[in-house]
Order: structure tokens, then C-alpha cells, then sequence
């Protein structure tokens, strides 16, 4: 099955690199939002409650490499559905391969574009004055997270394409993406959220994985957020990973 | 064993349209079986059924010997798939798309590029092998995947309307390369709309209207069924019709003469019989202005079948059989 996978993957990473419209937003937007963000609300530094930061791109990294990596989910999905309309994805299927290869080889795909998504975002935030208080360690545990977290949002994706079987459909999660982005702790700090925003964001697991983003950069590495951050990667990968597999049950069991 | 060994086949979808109302067929080891029919006949139903895409609803159907509803692995194994509208990646270069449907078929990866380029060579890609799969028309497209559906060789073939909207040129193509497969001794499964295609290539055909099959054998078996071929004749000057009738009499049966001729006569031996009776005609003084030799063709047969013309003709043919 190993072959097989990697063979996918490789397929689905020379699509994005082909298709570099679907590609660019996933660093165009999120870098435009840290810029009006970092260039707007840098003295929010200063309120009571928020943490010790040497600057506030320092905080907005996290946000923004959540907000990429969510993106990465809708970009995955929509490759998947153009699959779906496409034939292609018929072509797999008639195919002597195990199912969840046609799973697996996209979301490894998925997570290795997150890595590079990672990676642009710290070396934007570096060349832009920011400082990754947690060093090469720390690098190495966002790149993890964030490829995890690529999984899981990719497999998202995926599910609602198999379900949707159209782009248009997964298309339009998009705004949806936002507004969970938006109660979360990805763009602010959790403790200053007003009610019920506040609220949400404790049980927003995206505020985990922002957090969790966001401690090797504004600090030594502390392993409460980062663990958090990661149990929230995993988790998320772990259920959308079997909504993936039980979409594609599904869409064999109904054709 | 049959190679396609199908049984009281159907499929009805959710919404309760029943595509394929109960089909039989058994398709022998090296046959190519034509499966002719208009749009919306239930031949891509069939073939989605048979390569394990879509799950029979009644009856069964083996392929290369396994049942499509209990061993789908096994039959995925031992067929080749080239489905309706080329379903390619149109990103990817002939080439990587040949090479990832050899990993997929297992292929040991030493053996990849050399079965990849044997096969492109052999449907005539190699120079746009680098060439991203969007860049080709639509008779590359069909051919690349004609060779991605071979790369295993394939016990058994399915190609599912291989040559629609394609120019003669390219149609012409994929034929050859139809009758190479069968020459070295591939089962195919072929479904078309083209009368010409299912004619040309096929050993038998099965013609399919609303979900059922309504005849099956030889092109040359069903057409003989609808009748005998006649010839079409007629004279420059004729003052005497009733004596070239009494002539032409002498060949076969005499039918009524369509519009454009003077007599029409069935004629047993088809075009044998042309020679004789110009001969006849001429020594008794008559002078043919033209002679069309007219063979029952498979639309004479779906019409005798169904009632309906099968393409073209919009007018309803003659009532069912």
C-alpha cells in the first residue's frame, strides 16, 4: 500500500504546485490578514491579561499559520471534489487498491503542503522582525503540529468533498472557516474574548492549536501548550480522518 | 468459462429509475462483445456494474470469474477500464498518468517506465509524452487512456463509448488498435451508440433499449434476421416495367420500390447476385440508370426490435416485432 500512497501524494502535490491558484491563497490571504492585523492592533500588546510578547506579529504568527492550515482543508477539499467530477476519482476506485489509500495519499499530500506552510510563515515572520523565543526545538514542534494539523483539516475537506461530490459545495465552507477561526484564540488572547465569545473559544479546539502554535514562538517551550496543541491536532485528525473514511464508505455504499 | 458471465442483471437507482431491468449475457475468452445502444439505454450502467463501480440492485455477474458483488478486488485485478469521457488528470504529463496507473496496478517499480513507454509508443504518444494530458485533443486523450487501461494486460477490456465525438481519424485509430487487442486474444467489452463501430469490431452484439436486451448474435446473424438485402434498380428508358419485373422475378421476391427506383427485388446472395442481373437486364435490351444493393444494417434490427431508430431518424420505424 506504501507505493500506492506515495504515488497519490506525489499526484496530488504536482497538482498544487500546477495550480498555483489554488495554492497561493493559502499564504496570499493569511498574510494579508497578519499584515492588517500586526499594522492595526499592535498596541493591544499593552492591555492587561495579554501575555509577554516582543511584538504582536510575535502573537499574530499563530493565528495566521491556523488560518493558512484551515485554508490548506478547503483547498484539499475542493482538489478532491474536482476529483470526484472529474473521473478521476472513479479511475482510483475501479483500481486494484485498498480505499483508504485513495484517503491516505491526499492527506499526506495535505500535511506536506502544511509543512511548507509552516515553514513560509515562520520565515515571514523572522524576516519581518519576529523571534522564535523556542528556538530550533521549537521550530521542529510547530512544524509537527502544523503538519498534523494539516491532516485533520485536510481530511475535513475531504470528507465534505465525498459527501458534496461538488467544488462549489466545499467552496462555500469557506466563510464558515472564518467564523470558527474568529471564536477561537487564534487572533486574540483567550482571556481577554468578551462573553460569549470567551465561552466558545474554551472549547474551540482551534484555540488549542493555536496556542499550542504559538508558545515556541513567544516563548521557551512550555510543554502544557504545546502538548494541548498537539493532543488538539491529533484529535481533530483522528475524527475527521474517520468522517474521511466513512464519507468514502459512504459514497461506494450508495453508488 | 465465460470470460463476462452475466445473470438476471439490474440495477435500480434511489430516486426508482431502473437503468438495467434484468440482463443476461455471457461474453466468451478473446471475444470482443459489442454493447450497442442510444443514450440512456443502460449500457453505462451495465459496464459501472461489471468493473465494480456501481453495486448490482438483482442477478449476478462474474468477471474473469469472480462475482463483481462479492469479489471486487479480484475482478479489479483482472480488468482494464477505459471509461466514458476520458477521466484524466489534466495537470499530470501522459506520462506520470501512465506511470501512476502502473503503480497502481502494482507494477513492480523497475518494470514502470518501460511498460509505460511501451505502451505510449504503442497508441502513437510518445512525442507528447511530456506534454500535460490538458494540452491533447480528445482522440489523445482516448488513446493515453486506452494505454493506461493496458497496463496490466488485462484479461478483460471495458471500453465504454471509446471513439464518442471523435474525428474519423482518430476513430479509425482506436479501431486498429480494438483489433490488435483481440488478436492477441483479449476479451473485450465494448459499448457504443455507432451502428459502424459495433459492426466493424465486434464478434457479436448485444443491443440494449430500456434497460433490457433486445437482441443478441452476430452483426451478420441479426441483420439476416431482419431480412434479406435487396437491390434497388432503376432503368434510364423502361417502356415495358412489367417484363423487368418478370425478369428481376427471376432473383427473388419482388418488395415495393422506394422512391428514386423503378423495381426492388430481394436478392439471397447479396452482392453475388449484381453481376447476374445486369447481365439479364441487358441482354433483354433494358438500360440501368443505377443499381444500389441495400443490406439490413443494426438500426434495421433496433428498429425491428424496439420500434425506434437507433440514430438519425426521428420518425418512429416500423411497430416492434
Amino acid at each position: 500500500m506504501i507505493p500506492v500512497v506515495l504515488a497519490l501524494a506525489r499526484r496530488a502535490i504536482v497538482g498544487n504546485l500546477r495550480r498555483p491558484q489554488f495554492l497561493a491563497p493559502l499564504v496570499i490571504f493569511p498574510t494579508m490578514f497578519l499584515a492588517v492585523n500586526v499594522g492595526g492592533l499592535t498596541s493591544t500588546t499593552g492591555l492587561r491579561g495579554f501575555p509577554k510578547v516582543d511584538g504582536f506579529l510575535d502573537f499574530q504568527l499563530a493565528g495566521a499559520l491556523t488560518q493558512s492550515l484551515l485554508l490548506g482543508g478547503v483547498s484539499t477539499g475542493i482538489a478532491s471534489a474536482l476529483e470526484i467530477e472529474g473521473g478521476f476519482f472513479d479511475r482510483l476506485v475501479a483500481s486494484p487498491i485498498p480505499r483508504f489509500a485513495i484517503v491516505l495519499g491526499r492527506l499526506l499530500a495535505a500535511s506536506l503542503v502544511a509543512g511548507i506552510q509552516v515553514l513560509f510563515f515562520l520565515a515571514l515572520g523572522l524576516a519581518f522582525g519576529a523571534t522564535i523565543k523556542g528556538g530550533v526545538l521549537g521550530v521542529l514542534l510547530i512544524l509537527l503540529i502544523g503538519m498534523i494539523a494539516g491532516i485533520g483539516f485536510g481530511a475535513i475537506g475531504q470528507a465534505i468533498a465525498l459527501r458534496a461530490k461538488n467544488a462549489s459545495t466545499v467552496q462555500g465552507i469557506f466563510p464558515l472557516v472564518l467564523v470558527i477561526l474568529f471564536v477561537s484564540s487564534a487572533f486574540f488572547p483567550r482571556d481577554l474574548l468578551s462573553a460569549p465569545a470567551d465561552s466558545i473559544a474554551r472549547f474551540n479546539p482551534l484555540s488549542y492549536l493555536a496556542d499550542g502554535l504559538r508558545d515556541p514562538i513567544i516563548s521557551t517551550v512550555s510543554w502544557q501548550p504545546v502538548l494541548e496543541g498537539l493532543a488538539a491536532a491529533v484529535g481533530i485528525s483522528v475524527v475527521a480522518m474517520g468522517l474521511s473514511v466513512l464519507a468514502l464508505r459512504g459514497r461506494l455504499r450508495d453508488a | 468459462m465465460a470470460a463476462i458471465d452475466v445473470r438476471g442483471l439490474e440495477r435500480e437507482y434511489k430516486s426508482g429509475l431502473k437503468a438495467v431491468r434484468g440482463i443476461d449475457l455471457a461474453v466468451e475468452p478473446g471475444e470482443v462483445y459489442g454493447f450497442l445502444g442510444p443514450n440512456g439505454a443502460g449500457k453505462t450502467t451495465t459496464v459501472r456494474m461489471l468493473v465494480t463501480l456501481l453495486r448490482p440492485t438483482g442477478g449476478s455477474a462474474t468477471v474473469a470469474g469472480f462475482d463483481v458483488a462479492t469479489e471486487p478486488a479480484k475482478v479489479r485485478r483482472r480488468i482494464g477500464v477505459a471509461l466514458q469521457e476520458a477521466a484524466l488528470d489534466q495537470l499530470m504529463t501522459g506520462r506520470e498518468l501512465m506511470e501512476l496507473q502502473a503503480t497502481l496496478h502494482g507494477i513492480p517499480a523497475k518494470q514502470v517506465a518501460d511498460r509505460a513507454d511501451e505502451l505510449i509508443g504503442r497508441v502513437g504518444l510518445s512525442q507528447a509524452a511530456e506534454r500535460r494530458v490538458g494540452t491533447y485533443s480528445g482522440g489523445m486523450r482516448r488513446r493515453l487512456d486506452l494505454a493506461m487501461a493496458l497496463i496490466h494486460a488485462p484479461e478483460v477490456l471495458f471500453l465504454d463509448e471509446p471513439t464518442t465525438g471523435l474525428d474519423p481519424t482518430s476513430r479509425s485509430t482506436l479501431w486498429d488498435e480494438v483489433r490488435r487487442l483481440k488478436a492477441d486474444g483479449t476479451t473485450v467489452f465494448l459499448t457504443t451508440q455507432y451502428l459502424e463501430e459495433a459492426d466493424q469490431l465486434a464478434d457479436r452484439v448485444g443491443i440494449i433499449a430500456d434497460g433490457l436486451i433486445v437482441a443478441e448474435g452476430t452483426p451478420a446473424a441479426l441483420k439476416a434476421e431482419v431480412g434479406l438485402p435487396h437491390l434497388d434498380v432503376s432503368f434510364a428508358d423502361c417502356p415495358d416495367l412489367s417484363r423487368a419485373k418478370e425478369l428481376l422475378g427471376r432473383f427473388g421476391e419482388l418488395r415495393p420500390a422506394p422512391e428514386g427506383a423503378d423495381v426492388s427485388v430481394a436478392v439471397a446472395k447479396g452482392a453475388e447476385e449484381i453481376a447476374p442481373v445486369v447481365r439479364v437486364l441487358d441482354e433483354a435490351g433494358f438500360t440501368v440508370a443505377s443499381l444500389e444493393l441495400v443490406e439490413p444494417s443494426l438500426d434495421d434490427v433496433f428498429a425491428e426490435k424496439t420500434g425506434r431508430h437507433l440514430e438519425g431518424a426521428a420518425e418512429p420505424a416500423a411497430a416492434p416485432a
